[in-house]
């Protein structure tokens, strides 16, 4: 097939260009508008295909909390179309585009499921994947398949959808996605607590995840961070902030704030943000602003919440490293100097005896060439990963050894 | 169903059954077996009790080196095996086979850790759904997934089907609720995927499992996540001479971006049944009742539930009542989930499981009026009105044969409506081997064709659970 940029206007010539490649053994790199390109194993691909002239809503009912969406639709056209009818993404992606070096709002509602980049809110209201009802894709035989639907339940067949999200790229190609949307919160209150120590700082988003407001964002970040908050109130005092947010009517986000100040006395939340203030400071959080030309390797770590700041301490004795810790300490975006291997060595041993796994958001291709980007999985593992890479796409051409090597 | 077939019974594997006993008890001498007639008959059927089965012997283990151990031995001597929790699949998912052993997990059902800060447990397979609840309760925490038959069925269970429950519209199904998993696959390779952290790294192998109906390994354990429960919850019923009223109202409500932690729609039949059986409050000169539960603190609720009044007062209701009391709001579930023991009381019921949008509400109802006039059944509807999930239970007499086959023709007449009105066959039941055939109805060869493909990477001798979710004919097993 040829070499060269791919961006077809239909599914089925799209299907067409993958059983293309599958025949020719034609490694395909797969993407949207490749925002996150940078991101994964470094690769030699032999073609590109992009989904990025696969855009359209093809269906949105908003009393049904439905939007059907061809995947090179940008993630910013789906919210404009959204807040227009006072609704949202409840799963708030993160907005990678920035640290990656462009602008923001340019990712692809496909690339958002294909990489399940999930923002503050997941804590509350899921992930990306929680919110995929249904999808259409071509897996690298080049057939079109179907999955889920348009509905909130489904369980017809196994989840293939949801099974798609987070494989970037490499199972199949995301051509449509159904999602489940939600009413937009109209009140927003945030309250802050300063100069906290991360194991403190943890400790109050954990209090504050353990009560029944149905808190929405729990941030802690480390005092240098800090200082790139776009609202000067926050970044000037450059201490260490630790955020919790509440989303809901007007009267509720009022009342379960102020319940909250009350129970959380004893760490001095000294700042409360109203709805205009809290949208700027959880944007900043939505695009990483804090990470955004920093010449950083940047690292998105899972792990379990009261671990994290363990970990950080632990990295920190070694290497110099900065955190802003989200999901009230359970994700936490990492940065780390421009060593060698950015930091990856140190990472994954100390992780190891935590729990979890690391991801290499930023790093310079040299790094990317020798260091595992994804978490490496034990043996049995990785055998099943295998298998299922396998049984989507068996001549292995789609984003081949992106994730890991030989697969 | 009647004319339901399953995989041909591997003679040589049925005739060496004392063998094969005989093996496992040296084997695993710690595992219960059942191999007499009487003790095997406990398990030859499930909650869709119209199929019936003796399984070739029964295992109780009590570790994940034993299910380990079993999958082995079943793999290398190739005998099917079905896994089975407390044998409540409405949809025949732990039927067993003539050739098969029925791996029952019930025996383990122990909470292994409860990490409260972190907010999650780690139960085995075989502790009941309200189990884990019942565990954290205490602290005011909860396991959000509430099917219906939550006392009973067990957590391994809910994995396999992905169970629902009436207040997934807030919640979500299980499938958002588990962090981590140990998998034995069929050749007995121990397996953990994900942990007590959100999103495992590599392939969403979790996605797969859950809902895979116990056909790509065995689930021993399980890392669920917990949440605080609410202040308090309060429900209100709203009742209206028609359904388009009732599904308009839903959408208003929706529309004014409330979202409701319960939203259940009846109509006239299902209402009158639950109302004579327990006398929960209903009215009864209405076509169709919505409860509608909204939860926070009093105020709160006192607020959410004026706004949804003043809502529904655009659709005309014919009763608006708001619960008064606990004692009320309890008796109001009551009648709800007491709604299939109701119908059950009056006849044999087929309980369908289809999604549909909600927009299409009002022509499914029609439509499922006129299917079963047809087939000259009665029905009755209760329908998750948030979520779309629709159960029409049509009342038949199992102990007819033709009336079994005539309500099965009208079960699949429904579904496949479903499909084309936008929704799908089952929306938290499982496909089973009940809709096996109808898989066609909603997916295409090459739809069908992947998911086999899955399958065979976890198990590619077709040994787990076969003949379920696939139809029989072009399936691995036939």
């Amino acid at each position: 097939m040829r070499v060269g940029f791919h961006a077809p206007d239909t599914v089925e010539e799209l299907a067409y260009l993958v059983a293309e490649a599958a025949d020719t053994r034609t490694p395909l790199e797969v993407m949207g508008h490749g925002t996150k390109r940078e991101v994964g194993r470094l690769v030699q691909y032999g073609a590109v295909l992009s989904t990025e002239s696969l855009v359209g809503v093809s269906l949105y009912e908003p009393t049904e909390l439905v939007l059907v969406a061809l995947a090179g639709t940008p993630v910013a056209q789906i919210e404009q179309m959204l807040a227009e009818n006072d609704q949202e993404l409840p799963f708030e992606p993160v907005d990678l585009g920035p640290v990656l070096g462009f602008g923001p709002g340019q990712a692809t509602i496909g690339g958002v499921l294909a990489t399940n980049i999930s923002g503050s809110r997941r804590i509350l209201s899921g992930s990306a994947r929680d919110h995929l009802l249904g999808v259409q894709a071509v897996n690298g035989r080049g057939e079109t398949i179907r999955s889920g639907g348009r509905v909130m339940k489904n369980v017809t067949g196994y989840d293939l959808s949801r099974a798609l999200a987070g494989s970037w790229g490499t199972l199949a190609v995301l051509t449509e996605v159904a999602i489940k949307v939600l009413p937009a919160q109209r009140e927003v209150r945030t309250l802050l607590c300063f100069g906290l120590a991360d194991p403190t700082g943890v400790e109050v988003l954990g209090l504050a995840l353990g009560t029944p407001f149905e808190v929405s964002g729990t941030v802690h970040v480390n005092g240098e961070l800090a200082r790139r908050f776009s609202d000067e109130e926050i970044s000037r005092p450059g201490q260490s902030v630790t955020a919790i947010r509440m989303e809901n009517f007007p009267a509720s986000a009022r009342y379960r704030a102020s319940r909250l100040k009350q129970m959380l006395q004893a760490y001095a939340p000294a700042l409360e943000l109203d709805t205009a203030r809290s949208r700027m400071f959880w944007d900043d959080v939505k695009s990483l602003r804090m990470f955004e030309r920093t010449g950083r390797p940047l690292w998105r770590i899972s792990m379990a919440p009261t671990s994290g700041p363990k970990l950080v301490h632990s990295l920190a004795r070694k290497i110099d490293v900065r955190a802003l810790y989200d999901w009230s300490g359970g994700l936490i975006w990492l940065d780390t100097p421009p060593i060698t291997d950015a930091g990856a060595v140190e990472i994954r041993r100390t992780l190891a005896e935590f729990g979890g796994h690391a991801t290499l958001i930023r790093a310079e291709p040299q790094a990317r060439a020798v260091i595992d980007v994804f978490q490496p999985l034990d043996a049995p593992l990785m055998a099943l990963t295998a298998a299922l890479k396998q049984a989507f796409d068996p001549v292995g051409i789609l984003n081949p050894g992106r994730m890991y090597a030989g697969i | 169903m009647s004319q339901l077939s399953m995989p041909r019974p591997d003679p040589a594997i049925v005739s060496r059954r004392a063998e094969i006993v005989r093996q496992l008890k040296k084997l695993v001498p710690d595992v219960v077996l059942i191999a007499d007639q009487e003790g095997r008959r406990t398990f030859e059927t499930d909650a869709l009790t119209a199929y019936r089965c003796l399984p070739l012997l029964v295992a109780l283990p009590g570790t994940t080196e034993e299910v380990s151990k079993i999958l082995r031995f079943c793999h290398d001597n190739h005998i099917k095996v079905v896994p089975r929790g407390a044998g409540t699949s409405l949809s025949g998912g732990a039927l067993p086979l003539e050739d098969s052993i029925v791996l029952c997990l019930s025996r383990m059902n122990k909470v292994l850790s409860i990490d409260l800060p972190n907010r999650v447990a780690r139960v085995e397979a075989g502790i009941t759904n309200s189990g884990i609840t019942q565990a954290v309760a205490g602290h005011g925490f909860f396991y959000a997934p509430d099917p219906s038959s939550q006392i009973a069925c067990t957590v391994g269970g809910n994995v396999a089907t992905n169970s629902g429950g009436a207040h997934c519209l807030k919640y979500g199904v299980t499938t958002n609720h588990i962090l981590g998993v140990r998998l034995v696959l069929m050749d007995g390779e121990i397996i953990d995927i994900g942990g007590d952290y959100l999103d495992a790294p590599g392939y969403d192998l979790l996605a797969l499992i859950i809902g895979s109906e116990g056909q790509l390994g065995v689930v021993t354990e399980v890392t669920v996540r917990l949440l605080k429960a609410a202040e308090g919850a309060r429900p209100m019923l709203l009742g209206f001479d028609s359904s388009d009223a009732a599904g308009g109202c839903v959408a208003g409500v929706i529309a004014a971006g409330i979202i409701p932690v319960a939203l259940e729609f009846m109509d006239r039949p299902a209402i009158h049944v639950c109302e004579h059986f327990v006398a929960a409050g209903y009215p009864l000169d209405v076509e169709a009742l919505l409860i509608v539960e909204v939860q926070g603190s009093e105020d709160e609720i006192d607020t959410l539930l004026e706004k949804i009044s003043e809502i529904a007062m655009d659709y005309n209701p014919a009763v608006m009542h708001r619960s008064q009391s606990p004692e009320e709001s309890a008796k109001i579930w009551k009648g709800r989930k007491a709604a299939f023991g109701a119908i059950g009381q009056l006849s044999d019921y087929y309980c369908m499981d289809g999604v549909i949008p909600l927009s299409k509400l009002t022509k499914a109802l029609d439509e499922i009026g006129w299917i079963c006039r047809k087939y000259r059944f009665d029905v009755a509807n209760i329908f998750h009105a948030g979520d779309g999930n629709l159960h029409p239970l049509i009342l038949y007499n199992s102990n007819d044969p033709l009336q079994l086959e005539r309500v099965e023709m009208c079960g699949a007449e429904i579904l496949k409506l479903c499909v084309e009105l936008g929704g799908c066959l089952t929306g938290e039941h499982g496909v089973g081997i009940e809709k096996r055939e109808l898989m066609r109805v909603q997916f295409t060869e090459a739809d069908i064709g992947q998911q086999m493909h899955i399958k065979a990477a976890f198990d590619p001798d077709w040994l787990l659970n076969p003949g379920k979710v696939f139809p029989l004919e072009g399936n691995r097993v036939q």
